[in-house]
């Protein structure tokens, strides 16, 4: 891949709940020498709730944001998991004509259906060789979990494998880090269910996060705002919950890229996290 | 569990027909080897797992499909899909039941989840971007789910939640997709379903 700018779509989450995946992936692409323009005036995918009602509605709205992105001439680039996979779904719904003149009539939008859609965690592994790693992660073992939403589905993301995928842990690999083979790097967390079932994201997030800890794993690696809303913020319940004392960071794979690329701590936002990375990192003496 | 007492088949193939055309799945293709339901997160919670879903739709048992937890529980993360031996989008069958259930206007068999949805796509047509603050607040009043309340303080407390949503100026566009595609949920459809659904 040699593009080196790309229109960048964060998608709602970055600007809240996943700040801080925000912040390490500009810092993290502007020391690799990838440029990200944030699209202009973008609005939302419709994420899991406007494919649950209406169909046209789901295509519809992910239309606005990659018809600037075609507008700009530029590849786009996506961070949050979730959004990658509508817009990709989108991408893939509209090679039928019929249906991307129904959405043009209806958005009133002339969209050619040109944009090339690639997420985050692609243009990192592109360029895993040539990261400058000052700071090598060396004894950091990582659970990758990419989750659902990258993967699958196979025919429509065209992501990695869909059982067991492979950029993530490569990527670790090319940080100094020590990826972990384990069950449940595509296994759901639970999604979108935390305010509706919370009973189920503790459940699911649970035997993930076991089995993690089992493995000896000092943190997992994510690439999804939802999953790591899930992990992160519901671990203090799981503990409770099952009786469990899991511990662990659940990182952004850009924050483990950037630390690795000597960028601080402060910098990667790591203090937003409700496991505390710093005294594990500190352990390790990465920072 | 569909038994036999209560088996009550509707008189035509409505809802396969349905489902065949929206989520262009083939639903005799499943030969039930029960793939899909090994693998699901959620199986453990539904009150029909995706393998009787799939053989309930084959026999028209319209009732009892519409009015499993299945449809809502289903989180689309596309497992049963993409392990299908028979190569059908299970997760998109869900997708095209739960569009007949909005555009039905039936009941829901999980109330709640169905609120969620329909809050999420509130706040999206007022302000064109999620907003996670109002989401919650909107859904904690209208549930009265108040033990999310300790949450949305521990994450204010972080900085990761904003108060006031952001101003997009594309919002206005955003409206304009809600209002022109309004009608659109539930097409593809014949006379079993309105062709006008409730959002």
């Amino acid at each position: 891949m040699s593009t080196s700018t790309y229109a960048y779509y964060p998608g709602c989450t970055l600007h809240a709940t996943a700040k801080e995946y925000d912040v390490s992936a500009r810092l993290v692409c502007e020391k690799l020498g990838v440029g990200l323009e944030e699209l202009d005036d973008w609005t939302c995918c419709g994420a899991s709730s406007a494919h649950t009602t209406n169909e046209m509605l789901a295509v519809a709205l992910p239309v606005r944001d990659l018809r600037t992105a075609e507008k700009m001439g530029k590849p786009l680039a996506v961070a949050c998991a979730l959004c990658f996979n509508r817009l990709k779904v989108t991408e893939h719904e509209l090679a039928d004509k019929v249906k991307l003149d129904a959405v043009n009539q209806l958005a009133g939008s002339d969209f050619k259906n040109s944009t090339q859609v690639v997420h985050l965690l692609e243009i990192l592994y592109d360029r895993r060789k040539s990261i400058a790693v000052s700071k090598p992660l060396k004894g950091l073992k990582v659970a990758s979990y990419y989750g659902c939403m990258l993967v699958r589905p196979h025919e429509i993301t065209h992501f990695d494998d869909p059982e067991n995928p492979q950029m993530m842990d490569k990527l670790m690999t090319a940080l100094g880090a020590q990826p972990l083979e384990w069950d449940f790097k595509t296994a759901c967390c639970g999604a979108s269910l935390p305010l509706t079932r919370r009973d189920i994201v503790l459940k699911l997030s649970h035997r993930l996060l076991a089995q993690a800890k089992q493995l000896g794993a000092d943190c997992v690696a994510v690439a999804c705002p939802m999953c790591q809303f899930n992990l992160d913020t519901y671990q203090e319940a799981i503990n409770k919950k099952f009786g469990e004392s899991i511990n662990l960071p659940i990182l952004y794979f850009t924050q483990i890229a950037g630390l690795a690329m000597g960028l601080s701590p402060k910098e990667l936002d790591l203090d937003k996290h409700f496991t505390d990375p710093i005294p594990m990192l500190r352990n390790k003496g990465l920072a | 569990m569909v038994t036999a007492a209560t088996v009550t088949p509707s008189p035509v193939s409505d809802l396969r027909t349905f489902v065949e055309k929206q989520s262009g799945q083939r639903i005799f293709d499943c030969y039930q080897c029960g793939k899909c339901s090994a693998g699901c997160p959620v199986d453990y919670a539904m009150d029909l797992g995706p393998r009787q879903i799939m053989r309930a739709i084959q026999l028209g048992l319209k009732k009892e499909v519409m009015q499993s937890t299945t449809i809502w529980l289903c989180v689309s993360c596309e497992t049963c899909s993409s392990r299908c031996p028979a190569k059908i989008d299970i997760a998109r069958v869900m997708e095209s039941l739960r569009i007949l259930a909005v555009a039905e206007g039936s009941p829901p068999a999980d109330k709640h989840i169905d609120l969620f949805h329909r809050t999420f796509l509130d706040v999206i047509r007022q302000y064109g971007r999620a907003h996670e603050f109002s989401l919650s607040a909107a859904y904690i009043l209208k549930t009265r789910a108040f033990s999310n309340m300790g949450l949305a303080t521990k994450m204010l407390s972080k900085g990761k939640l904003e108060i006031m949503p952001s101003r997009v100026k594309g919002a206005s566009e955003v409206k304009k997709i809600f209002s022109n595609t309004k009608s659109s949920a539930g097409m593809n459809v014949s006379g079993a379903v309105k062709a006008e659904g409730k959002h």
